[in-house]
């Protein structure tokens, strides 16, 4: 008997489904993860021989670094995760960078912060969705504009703080590091503990960033979002620069 | 010594026997389109394609209008870009046809008027004078005093009603400026649309903002003044180590455990100061750059700001939420003239 296409078709969507949601149902049951003494161990290896030297043979802190005691695996995840530590240089602010090591080495060196004191936990994966019926995105954006869009813009774009610092833009940056921000509180970046913000908040605003950051720009071309200052400058040299333009043309004679 | 007689150092001397040439009028250059029939011929037909262009802008505003229907807020995109073009285009085709008809079709005759003189010859000044002299004897204005005087009085008094009713515009200013709605005992409330919710000490931990509002913001039902209350009152939260703050002795009673609040409208031109740096304990202002030291009573460390930030001065009630010990002690906001006479 001939095939049909579209047999070959459902057969390839019934594989994919089934694969898929076997692997979904298997990383679930591995999303609860407890950290072994083993990754304590080796966690505190990478920490003396990476993080030591400014933050003190046992995180207690030193010249060039804080405390680590209390920050939380949260800390440790979006500081490292984002490649801001190990720190490449002093100044007003740590930047972004390639990230130096591998999730298992700082799962491991989070864990051994952890089990220094207790501090916030890497977030739990339902609070990191972006789409589902109870993400309510409006309070997410009305929250974001109250809490984060004096510094970071009211669509992420980020913006210019005191003395070379700045608070980075927003896109690009994933789920759980915008989360861990917030709970952490990096650099100058203000604390928003569970009381000021609670998970399903935290989650709400998170949701907003990602539909800000996908979706097209009503008014047109955004010019990078950084507000009205870009925005008159691009009006006052092409749009004055036209109707100079325009001026000199209607007073020149024709040849 | 009169002004003609004086000597003028040699530096400083005018030659009036010789003044800068009169250029003349500029010789006529007879355009290209008047030359040659054939560069007519492309002009007429540059302004037939600007013309057609704007034809098309026309059809393009259409095109964009129905091909772009606004089911939602994010399809006014298309809808209005291409609307935008096409009328531009509509209309700019038929401007910058028009114009290069005239400038090299029509005809370019040129035509110099020269100015007259401003000054009047003597007989029409004469005449005026006379016309002048002769209302007068025939009013009387100058022989009868009463009308003339009862007429200046009149002048006088008639813009007055004008100033009454301008002076009587909007209600007056009052204490408005120097009062906010913060009392004792009013908690701190999170600032949100729905009415937001009382702090407790033990929630602002070290490095966290809140932002805040009083809790009696809820109960004034009318919206602007609603707003009005809420640009005054409203007030950033921050918790910092308790040793970092440098507090004048007399205000040590203001914070609670390190728990300071502060209001959040500059005091150079009342934008919302909220970019705190929980580091530096820097405060900054996103219109001028004023930047407030938060942790030594929101000093001026830069910028325009004349004066620190007012701060609100707090306690923690029986259910250990966060309450203002009264109002602001001095007028919050830019500064105005009599500020200090509160």
């Amino acid at each position: 008997m001939r095939r049909r296409p579209w047999a070959i078709g459902f057969v390839i969507f019934l594989g994919l489904v089934l694969s898929g949601g076997g692997y979904a149902a298997a990383t679930n049951v591995v999303q609860a993860e407890v950290s072994s003494a083993d990754q304590v161990a080796e966690g505190r290896k990478l920490f003396l021989a990476n993080c030591a030297s400014c933050h003190g043979s046992n995180g207690e802190g030193a010249i060039g670094g804080p405390s680590l005691i209390g920050v939380g695996a949260a800390s440790v995840d979006f500081q490292v995760g984002t490649g801001r530590m190990p720190g490449q240089a002093s100044g007003p602010q740590l930047y972004k960078k390639p990230v130096q090591f591998t999730e298992e080495q700082i799962s491991a060196m989070a864990a051994y912060v952890a089990s220094l004191a207790p501090g916030p936990a890497i977030p739990d994966a339902e609070y990191l969705k972006t789409t589902g019926d109870d993400i309510d995105m409006t309070h997410g954006s009305e929250l974001f504009r109250i809490n984060c869009a004096m510094c970071h813009n009211a669509v992420g774009a980020g913006g210019a703080l005191t003395q070379g610092k700045f608070a980075p833009a927003l896109g690009g940056v994933t789920e759980k590091h915008i989360y861990e921000a917030m709970v952490t509180g990096p650099q100058n970046m203000p604390v928003f503990n569970d009381a000021n913000l609670t998970p399903e908040d935290k989650r709400d605003i998170i949701a907003y960033l990602k539909y800000v950051e996908e979706a097209d720009s009503v008014g047109g071309y955004e010019l990078a979002s950084i507000g009205p200052v870009a925005e008159g400058l691009f009006v006052w040299i092409f749009g004055l620069g036209f109707i100079i333009a325009i001026t000199v043309w209607l007073g020149a004679k024709a040849n | 010594m009169s002004e003609v007689e004086k000597v003028y150092p040699a530096g400083l001397a005018t030659n009036i026997q010789k003044p800068i040439a009169d250029p003349g009028i500029e010789p006529h250059r007879v355009r290209l389109t008047d030359k040659s029939e054939k560069a007519a011929k492309g002009a007429e037909q540059q302004i037939a394609v600007m013309f057609g262009i704007s034809i098309i802008g026309a059809i393009i505003a259409i095109w964009g209008f129905v091909a772009f229907p606004i089911a939602d807020l994010a399809d006014t995109r298309n809808n209005t870009l291409w609307m935008g073009i096409g009328m531009g285009l509509s209309l700019l085709g038929i401007g910058f046809g028009a114009v290069h008809w005239a400038k090299t079709l029509m005809p370019d005759h040129e035509v110099s008027e020269a100015r007259h003189q401003a000054r009047s010859n003597d007989e029409s000044r004469a005449k005026a004078i006379e016309i002048i002299k002769t209302a007068d004897a025939e009013s009387g204005f100058t022989r009868r005093k009463l009308i003339r005087r009862s007429l200046y009085g009149a002048l006088a008094f008639f813009p007055i009603p004008a100033l009454v009713i301008f002076g009587d515009l909007g209600p007056q200013v009052g204490d408005t400026l120097k009062h906010t709605i913060w009392k004792k005992g009013v908690r701190l409330v999170r600032d949100s649309a729905e009415g937001g919710t009382a702090i407790k000490a033990s929630e602002v931990t070290i490095g966290s903002v809140f932002h805040v509002v009083p809790e009696n913001l809820k109960d004034i039902e009318d919206h602007g003044e609603k707003l009005n209350q809420k640009a005054k009152a409203a007030v950033l939260l921050v918790r910092v180590e308790p040793s970092d703050l440098k507090e004048d002795p007399a205000k040590a009673s203001w914070s609670y455990d390190g728990i300071v609040a502060y209001s959040k409208i500059c005091t150079h031109v009342g934008c919302p100061v909220a970019l705190y740096e929980q580091q530096t304990h820097h405060l900054l202002c996103p219109c001028h750059q004023s930047t407030f030291d938060l942790a030594d009573h929101c000093r001026v460390i830069f910028g325009p700001a004349s004066r620190p930030l007012p701060q609100l001065a707090i306690e923690v009630d029986a259910e250990g939420y966060l309450v203002a010990q009264g109002d602001f002690t001095e007028p919050v906001g830019p500064s105005f003239w009599d500020i200090r006479q509160s």
